[in-house]
């Protein structure tokens, strides 16, 4: 690399005489971005299971989709009881549909639902949360009044109204309306957080120093918020499921393709209730939504264990080696 | 006391606030109410529906809102009606909404309220127990066990208690808030009714919610007993029930009063779903039934309901954290 004459003399435009190949460069960046997050991840049980959990949900919902056929009506015998029949792993249905099937097929609405109302919460809470905490006077007490408002209507209720408004059919669309107050609580702790880092020496250095607001938030604040911004949007995915498993449930969201709130709907429908005949219809939906919710929550646990140093201040040791000794 | 007097200014300002809200959601959603109230009074072949004159004087004397006047005259108008209680007309009853509805919150705050009290006194004590036996085999499969069972929705708690407790081995009620028969002038066996019929709403809320504040206290005291003032207190001598009340208690709990003000809304939202799936004649039931059978009043009168009880339960949990927490209150008398 050629060093231009006229940046030679300042100090901080120097550049180094050393070569990095684009090699260097990739192995340095997968090192930061993917292998050590990845290292650090896999150390944890927690995340570790969480993880393994939801690999196989983010497979089923790409993968899987291609190779498993569609379930068909009356493709196959009627309530075919689990693990009975090869053929239908998990059972059938009373029209004779592949329990397995429809768990597959069911996924990518679901995931996509949760991914755009995680991102939806995430997105709002860290924008008016960051505002108000940073810019405090008047903005923030507009901000936390608005979020306050947001707080008391509740959610479900306002779903349901203004589903019959909308007639949300796009998951997407779905995701972010299922959320659509749930904001506010994360944006108050995101608020008070911002609000204590605000108070860090090198926070006030980088003001001082006359840093613009915006890179002052985009390059301190922010970076130090995300682990637990990347928390709660496990726990946003968890209310998304929650939420929409309910409302389809009991009909309350117009049916637009597969999910497991469908599924859980027309067993009720069906009768299934009623005795123990058809009771796999009913088990198959339910551990396949609470397995994918565990696998965010425990996730979302380990990675607070990871971020937050506080969890393990009074035995920093267990966090290494995790055996009871250390009590 | 001005923290008092600021606080309830601030609930009444958000009830307001909110209300408002409702009012936009009423008037101006496209196909909402209004629009649909006009719509099922066309088809119903209601009698003079054919003239608009009188058709608006109908429209009004359900939804109290006179669709010829202003917008903020139809808004002043519908509030002074909403302030005195006046919810509108039922259309699917034919009675006022409020003698529907004020007769059904009480149930919802006693299911709701009973059970967001246990899930959250029994979640911080075993979080804190958790945190004091910390690494140890019960502090690890119980933090598991407990995330285990908050994965499981309430709602899918209930249907399966429903299942296994209602239909199938017939131990609970399946429906109703209190067996038919059983009066109030009997309180041994009218009490006892109300929470044999509520017992099972009750315990799928507890069951599976109480592990989420399980977690949240344990990573909480760990990190209260990690602090030096606790060392101080040890080493003073200070009696060990004192330091686990006050030292760590306190400073455990306060941060989650945060979480237990959203877990309000969460709770009265959530009874949408819950007593429907138990049949149990709250609030949340009757906005569920108002949705299907297209009874615009009751649905948005319950949605009012739902909104100011949860205001009033936010504002007595924001007061007992001013209580517990003297900061507070001296921070906001400078």
């Amino acid at each position: 690399m050629t060093v231009k004459d006229d940046q030679s003399e300042l100090p901080f435009e120097t550049t180094a005489d050393v070569d990095v190949t684009r090699w260097d460069q990739v192995v340095h960046f997968a090192d930061v971005w993917v292998t050590s997050p990845a290292r650090i991840v896999w150390d944890d049980f927690r995340t570790r299971v969480g993880l393994i959990i939801l690999s196989v949900y983010a497979l089923m919902g790409t993968v899987g989709v291609l190779f498993y056929p569609v379930p068909r009506l009356n493709a196959g015998p009627r309530l075919v009881g689990p693990f009975e029949n090869f053929e239908y792993i998990l059972g059938t249905t009373a029209t004779g549909q592949d329990l397995l099937g429809l768990m597959i097929h069911s996924t990518p609405f679901m995931l996509n639902m949760v991914i755009a109302g995680a991102v939806f919460t995430s997105t709002m809470s860290v924008v008016v949360g960051t505002l108000a905490g940073y810019k405090r006077g008047r903005t923030d007490q507009i901000l936390m009044g608005l979020s306050d408002i947001a707080l008391v209507i509740p959610g479900l209720p306002l779903v349901i109204v203004l589903a019959i408004a909308i007639q949300p059919e796009n998951p997407l669309v779905v995701g972010v309306l299922l959320t659509i107050n749930g904001w506010a609580g994360l944006a108050r702790s995101v608020r008070s957080e911002v609000i204590s880092l605000r108070n860090e020496a090198y926070i006030e250095a980088s003001s001082i120093m006359g840093l613009s607001t915006s890179s002052i938030i985009l390059k301190d604040i922010l970076p130090n918020i995300m682990p637990y911004v990347l928390i709660n949007f496990m726990q946003a995915g968890r209310n998304v499921i929650f939420a929409s498993v309910g409302l389809y449930y009991l009909g309350l969201l117009p049916f637009s393709g597969l999910n497991w709130g469908v599924v859980l709907n027309t067993a009720q429908k069906s009768g299934a209730l009623n005795g123990f005949h058809a009771l796999h219809w009913i088990v198959v939906p339910i551990v396949t939504i609470s397995a994918l919710v565990f696998g965010l929550v425990y996730f979302s646990q380990g990675l607070d264990r990871i971020f937050n140093p506080r969890i393990r201040a009074r035995h920093s040791k267990t966090m290494e080696s995790d055996s009871p000794e250390d009590v | 006391m001005k923290w008092l007097l600021k606080r309830v200014a601030g609930a009444m300002f958000t009830a307001w606030a909110a209300l408002t809200v409702a009012f936009v959601l009423i008037r101006l959603l496209p196909g909402g109410p209004m629009d649909f109230m006009r719509a099922q009074l066309l088809s119903r072949g209601e009698r003079g529906a054919q003239s608009s004159e009188r058709m608006d004087a109908i429209v009004q004397a359900y939804t109290n809102i006179d669709p010829n006047k202003s917008l903020p005259e139809q808004y002043l108008e519908w509030f002074v009606a909403l302030v005195q209680g006046d919810l509108g007309m039922s259309l699917w009853h034919n009675e006022p909404v409020g003698n529907i509805l004020f007769d059904a919150l009480p149930w919802t705050i006693f299911v709701m309220g009973t059970a967001l009290l246990l899930t959250f006194t029994i979640g911080c004590g075993l979080g804190a127990l958790m945190a004091y036996s910390e690494g140890s085999r019960f502090d690890y499969s119980s933090s598991a066990l407990f995330t285990l069972m908050n994965s499981v929705p309430y709602y899918i708690a209930g249907l399966l208690f429903v299942y296994f407790f209602a239909y199938n081995f017939d131990l609970f009620p399946p429906r109703g808030r209190v067996a038919s028969g059983v009066e109030l002038s009997d309180p041994v066996a009218f009490y006892g009714s109300v929470l044999y019929h509520g017992a099972l709403p009750i315990l799928s809320v507890v069951l599976t919610g109480f592990g989420g504040w399980a977690v949240s206290m344990r990573g909480n005291s760990i990190s209260v007993l990690g602090t030096d003032y606790m060392r101080v207190g040890e080493l003073r001598g200070i009696p060990r029930r004192r330091l686990v009340l006050n030292y760590v208690g306190r400073n455990a709990i306060l941060p989650l009063y945060t979480s237990l003000m959203i877990a309000v809304g969460f709770m009265f939202g959530g009874s949408v779903i819950l007593e429907r799936i138990f049949a149990y004649p709250g609030i949340g039931y009757y906005l569920v039934q108002a949705v299907n059978q297209r009874d615009y009043q009751v649905m948005m009168g319950a949605f009012i309901l739902i909104t100011l009880a949860v205001v009033i339960g936010i504002f007595i949990a924001d007061i007992s954290y001013n209580v517990i927490d003297p900061r507070l209150r001296a921070n906001e008398a400078d």
